[in-house]
């Protein structure tokens, strides 16, 4: 553990676990929010915006997340000059933002409609039938329901986009497992207690998240 | 509860056409203005000058970079495949022993793989490994093993799932007629759960290809790294580069999805399926889930 002794090499440890929270807590709210809309999108009575939310899921839940993350910093900052912030690393790090919530937000997307199929169709007839228009249907009557439903899937795709953030690693946001690399590269001699601290983080954080979830999906389950 | 999407509105009535009608046009006229501002970003910034697409027009361009890296990518998916379909299984039935000395570490190497992310198995194995051996690892083994640990977690949930649900007489009347329990396990239970497992099972195989693009972070030459990296270096159409081989990925995982899906649509018709919520409630969350596991 004398790597871990070091005070930079714990610094590098502590800020790469940062980066990573800081990333999968600004994708998974800004995913959150796209994925719900686009949901709705796939319900909705209008053939466009139902095409839209198609294509959005298609195009992005088919496309490795890496080739998302290198068009963000190729294409969009490099080639089109879209400057999201003076300071280089808080630019890569929206960048990589942009990247994971636009990849994440179709999962979401995907996660919520199943979660709305899985509610009875009586709950939608009866609410029609006391007259309320479709955008009152879905957000007092369905999407409630359909919420406690997708708690578990929604667990799992948040679980799967925080070890996604590592990927942001690509544009150089210096974020665990760059830092995981940088340090196995500089001590050969301790390669396999580098990886078990790294992995062992990784673990320590996601798999009581995965139980977490699991039981919040059980305690909130519409009893049906 | 399959409740099709029009049970949430109306038939149309006039109201309800015209102000569909006015959402699709003013959504439509949206949707084009971002278009056409991406379209005029792109044109300022010079992406749609004939110089950068042409190379497509070429031979070379694909028979040295974009076909090549793609049969990486297939060779390096289907190797991932092979192997992570036998760790699965390996795992599944290991999770499932009577003996508390091969459950356990079974259930802990299955909750490990899962929770690490892919990336930073593929750099120790990749920079770390090396070390211990004393010599290089190939950057294809790398991804390979990558690869097998977590999808090979992954599926090893999905097949105990599958053969949990499984109705329990199977197994009883099986070793009614006398079976071991490695006799049950190998005729009745897992070639059952398989079957019933397959929708999951294809669309995890998906995650894999898409995941052999992680195989650019550590210089593998498959189709990303080929397609978009190698040739861009030669052409400067990183952008062209970039959508092409976005669509050759959207194609062919989109192919695989429609196989998902029909083989869905047949074990249902077939009236042997497990309902989708059955695989869920007392395994670990991500059980019923791993369709919508979305690795990298």
């Amino acid at each position: 553990m004398h790597v871990f002794a070091d005070p930079t090499n714990l610094d590098a440890y502590l800020s790469g676990f940062l980066w990573i929270l800081k990333l999968t807590g600004a994708s998974a709210v800004l995913a959150l929010v796209l994925g719900v809309f686009l949901a709705a999108f796939r319900v909705s009575p209008v053939p466009v915006l139902r095409g839209f939310g198609t294509a959005w899921v298609n195009i992005f839940r088919n496309t490795p997340l890496t080739l998302i993350i290198f068009f963000c910093y190729f294409g969009l900052y490099s080639t089109l000059g879209v400057n999201l912030s003076e300071d280089l690393d808080l630019n890569n790090f929206w960048l990589g933002v942009i990247g994971l919530s636009v990849y994440t937000a179709a999962f979401v997307c995907e996660a919520v409609r199943s979660g709305v199929n899985t509610v009875p169709a009586g709950q939608a007839e009866a609410a029609r039938a006391i007259g309320l228009t479709f955008f009152q249907t879905l957000r007092i009557v369905i999407l409630p329901q359909a919420g406690r439903a997708v708690v578990a899937p929604l667990g799992s795709v948040l679980i799967a986009l925080c070890k996604n953030a590592t990927i942001v690693g690509t544009i150089g946001v210096i974020e665990a497992s760059s830092v995981m690399k940088q340090l196995i590269n500089d001590n050969g001699d301790a390669v396999i207690p580098i990886f078990l601290v790294f992995a062992g983080t990784f673990a320590a954080i996601l798999v009581p998240t995965g139980y977490f979830f699991g039981w919040l999906a059980n305690r909130l389950a519409v009893k049906r | 509860m399959s409740m099709t999407t029009t049970v949430l509105y109306d038939h149309p009535g006039p109201r309800a056409r015209v102000r569909n009608a006015v959402l699709s046009v003013v959504f439509g006229v949206g949707l084009a203005a971002l278009l056409w501002w991406v379209y005029a970003k792109f044109d300022q910034a010079g992406q749609w000058e004939g110089s950068l697409w042409k190379p497509f027009a070429e031979a070379p361009t694909w028979t040295q970079f974009i076909l090549p890296g793609l049969r990486q990518t297939l060779l390096a998916a289907a190797t991932g495949m092979v192997l992570s379909l036998a760790f699965g299984i390996l795992f599944a039935v290991g999770r499932l022993s009577d003996h508390r000395w091969v459950r356990i570490p079974a259930g802990v190497v299955v909750e490990f793989f899962r929770a690490v992310p892919l990336l930073l198995m593929i750099f120790f194995i990749f920079y770390g490994v090396p070390f211990l051996i004393q010599g290089p690892v190939s950057a294809f083994w790398s991804v390979v093993v990558g690869l097998t640990l977590y999808n090979g977690s992954v599926l090893a949930e999905a097949f105990r799932a599958g053969i949990r649900s499984i109705p329990g007489g199977q197994g009883e009347a099986a070793y009614a007629v006398g079976m071991r329990k490695s006799q049950v396990m190998r005729l009745i239970l897992v070639p059952q759960a398989a079957r019933a497992m397959l929708p999951v099972i294809v669309s995890q195989l998906v995650v894999l290809l898409k995941d052999t693009a992680l195989g650019y972070i550590v210089a593998f030459p498959e189709l990303l790294q080929r397609g978009v990296n190698d040739l861009s270096a030669n052409r400067g159409n990183v952008v062209a580069a970039a959508i092409v081989v976005a669509a050759i990925y959207i194609l062919i995982n989109s192919l695989l999805t429609t196989l998902a899906n029909w083989l869905d649509r047949r074990t249902r018709r077939r009236g042997f399926r497990i309902p989708r919520q059955t695989a869920a409630p007392d395994s670990t969350p991500a059980g019923g889930a791993t369709v919508a596991e979305p690795q990298g």
